[in-house]
């Protein structure tokens, strides 16, 4: 039913996430941030202070503020994304590098964004909640929860306005359904049959707030029937239910048929933010674990015939070899030299 | 005197405001299980501490309405950055609905928010937005920069009767300093005289007071510097920061947020006004560019001032 390349091109991308976000564990330090130093150590005298820099960790490839890992969620964006063209848009969030890396983002200039370097997809000036490429229809991460579903009626909004078929994609987490902007959306969309997805992470934490005390209903996607559209809720650990479930939107949205509402069963194996660990019950997170959603994948290649166990080993050597590469690149490229705001100041 | 952090400092104002007054109550997001360390919200929890779905529009619109009805929240807003989902609730709502109401609605409120740089969050989780809120009639806005200051002005603004816009720079919260033992409050519309000095006056708000006085610390011996924290801005206390420009003749302004339209511009118009005869020199405004926050760090540090820019600054203004 799905076909072999498909199967193999989304563990490819699951593996690229992944191992991304592994990687950065080794770089996050949110301590590093704070005394101003000279070049010398501590600032001291007037003369001092005049030569003082604060960013120390940049020439080691340090990462500090907020990054939020999707590790557990690679399903989602993956399987999403995979029904999606080029020129077709996402709006991501907070916890982005998922959905980025899946639209088809370089892992070498994401991870120079997340460096801060000026060869990043932001050029240093995003960072890790804020990583644009328009050139494949990425509209940024968002460091406001919600706002990234009325940006996302933008682009469906412009494609019907020009007569083409383009659809676009508001990933957003269980937290952002509970914002004003949901209901602002979703109504929006449905009275103008926009061609949006728009696809709830629930992964059953926002922050630190379980989904249990933010919500009186069982599914997120049961809101759907309040707008009139079609609501689904999906397994976000299976990949290729996810695929299953955006293909049907996407096809919904490209024959001018509205919006949808996919609620991605989902679980966040990592902390809220940063390489710590979570505020979530280990016993659940370990059956959450269970469904790991790359193995599940890999299980069903294997067992489908669809790549030899030499196969599977072979894409993860080359992708960590890709995330090798990110990281020599990242390295190795100049800070943003300041200058360069000049011409972004308003 | 002891010593405690900024944030158990204003920890500690909560708890006493909690256990004087019934009404007072606290509610936002997170603060229930991620905090489970402060004892704060384990010990209030049943009554008192109210942990929101994502939803600042709603629970700060609540927080309206309770205080309205003869409560007293406290509203605790995750980050600066995050007031713009409740700002018809705090600047249409909460600051009008004295006014409107002909003076028979009363808004006792606190919004509580950690703002500013130096986290490396980017352009979603660094501002400083006080200047909105000045801006706005209705509200009190509050920048306290020491431990003990934070503790007494927490109080009085949960005292207040009028809405209070209470804004703590996120990297002050681990800072210590004393704090005086027993009952402790800072008024309103106080400011204080942080350093003594006679060549120039630096007003300086929330995290920028710990670098005006890195700077003057700096410059002694070369420059004397009176360093002097607003506290709050609304109302500002302005016959302190006269005084000072009386006996130095020179005022650098110095805060986090743009320059443009900044607070900085209000102290200036407003020594202009009141005491331009005083003023030997022009008076000037440090504050960060007037551009949305980047994210890499080398950007950020040359976004916002930095003590040596302060050291820059006096120099040229003392030559």
């Amino acid at each position: 039913m799905h076909d072999a390349a498909l199967m193999k091109g989304m563990l490819l991308r699951m593996y690229r996430i992944r191992f991304f976000e592994e990687r950065l564990k080794q770089f996050y330090d949110y301590r590093g941030f704070f005394a101003p130093t000279t070049a010398e150590g501590e600032a001291r005298s007037a003369d001092d202070l005049l030569t003082c820099v604060s960013y120390e960790f940049a020439s080691d490839g340090m990462i500090g503020g907020a990054v939020h890992l999707s590790i557990g969620q690679e399903a989602v964006p993956v399987g999403v994304c995979s029904t999606l063209r080029d020129t077709d848009w996402v709006a991501s969030t907070h916890r982005g590098h998922g959905h980025a890396i899946a639209k088809g983002a370089d892992l070498k200039r994401t991870l120079a964004e997340l460096m801060g370097r000026e060869t990043g997809h932001s050029r240093g000036c995003g960072g890790s909640m804020h990583i644009f490429a328009p050139e494949i229809g990425l509209l940024g991460g968002n460091g406001i929860v919600g706002a990234g579903m009325p940006i996302a009626l933008g682009p469906a909004f412009a494609a019907k306005y020009r007569g083409e078929d383009g659809v676009s994609v508001a990933f957003f987490g269980d937290g952002a359904a509970n914002q004003g902007t949901f209901n602002e959306s979703l109504n929006l969309a449905a009275i103008w049959k926009l061609p949006v997805l728009f696809v709830c992470e629930n992964n059953l934490w926002a922050n630190a707030t379980p989904y249990g005390i933010a919500f009186h209903t069982h599914d997120i996607a049961d809101r759907a029937s309040g707008y009139g559209i079609p609501g689904m809720a999906v397994d976000g650990q299976d990949v290729l239910a996810m695929y299953d479930a955006a293909k049907t939107a996407v096809d919904r949205a490209r024959a001018g048929d509205g919006p949808t509402l996919i609620e991605a069963k989902t679980y966040r194996f990592e902390g809220h933010c940063g390489a710590s660990s979570g505020h979530q019950d280990p016993e659940t997170c370990a059956e959450w674990m269970k469904r790991d959603p790359i193995r599940l994948l890999e299980e069903r290649v294997l067992a489908d015939g669809v790549m030899s166990l030499q196969d599977v080993q072979d894409v993860q050597d080359g992708v960590k070899r890709e995330v090798d590469d990110a990281e020599e690149y990242a390295k190795a490229s100049p800070l943003p030299d300041p200058v360069c705001l000049d011409a972004l100041a308003g | 005197m002891r010593e405690l952090t900024y944030a158990a400092a204003v920890s500690e104002g909560l708890r006493e405001e909690m256990e004087r007054d019934e009404r007072v109550f606290l509610i936002g997001e997170d603060i229930g299980s991620v905090r489970e360390a402060d004892d704060l919200f384990a010990e209030f929890r049943k009554r008192g501490v109210w942990q929101t779905p994502i939803s600042e529009s709603g629970f700060t619109g609540l927080a309206v309405g309770a205080a309205a009805a003869g409560l007293r929240p406290v509203v605790e807003i995750m980050y600066c950055d995050f007031v713009t989902v409740a700002m018809d609730q705090i600047c249409n709502q909460a600051a009008k609905l004295h006014l409107m109401s002909g003076g028979t609605v009363k808004v006792p409120m606190v919004i509580r928010t950690p703002a500013g740089c130096g986290t490396r969050e980017g352009g979603h989780h660094s501002q400083s937005l006080e200047a909105w809120f000045v801006h706005t009639p209705g509200l009190k806005v509050v920048m306290p920069s020491t431990p003990a200051d934070v503790k007494g002005l927490m109080k009085s603004s949960i005292r207040d009767d009028g809405p209070v816009v209470f804004i703590q720079h996120r990297l002050l919260h681990p800072v210590t300093g004393p704090v005086p033992d027993g009952e402790h409050l800072v008024p309103l519309g106080s400011a204080d005289v942080k350093r003594e000095g006679t060549d120039i006056t630096v007003v300086a708000v929330s995290y920028a007071v710990l670098k005006a006085l890195q700077a003057a610390e700096a410059l002694e011996g070369e420059v004397s510097v009176e360093v002097v924290d607003p506290r709050t801005l609304v109302p500002l206390d302005l016959d302190t920061i006269l005084a000072s420009v009386g006996k130095t003749g020179r005022l650098l302004v110095v805060h986090e947020a743009p320059e443009r339209g900044g607070i900085g511009s209000e102290i200036v118009r407003q020594v202009a006004e009141q005491g331009f005869d005083l003023l030997q020199a022009p008076p000037r405004v440090l504050g960060s560019r007037n551009i949305p926050m980047p994210y890499s760090p080398v950007l950020e540090d040359a976004c916002i001032p930095q003590a040596g820019d302060i050291v820059r600054v006096v120099r040229e203004m003392v030559a």
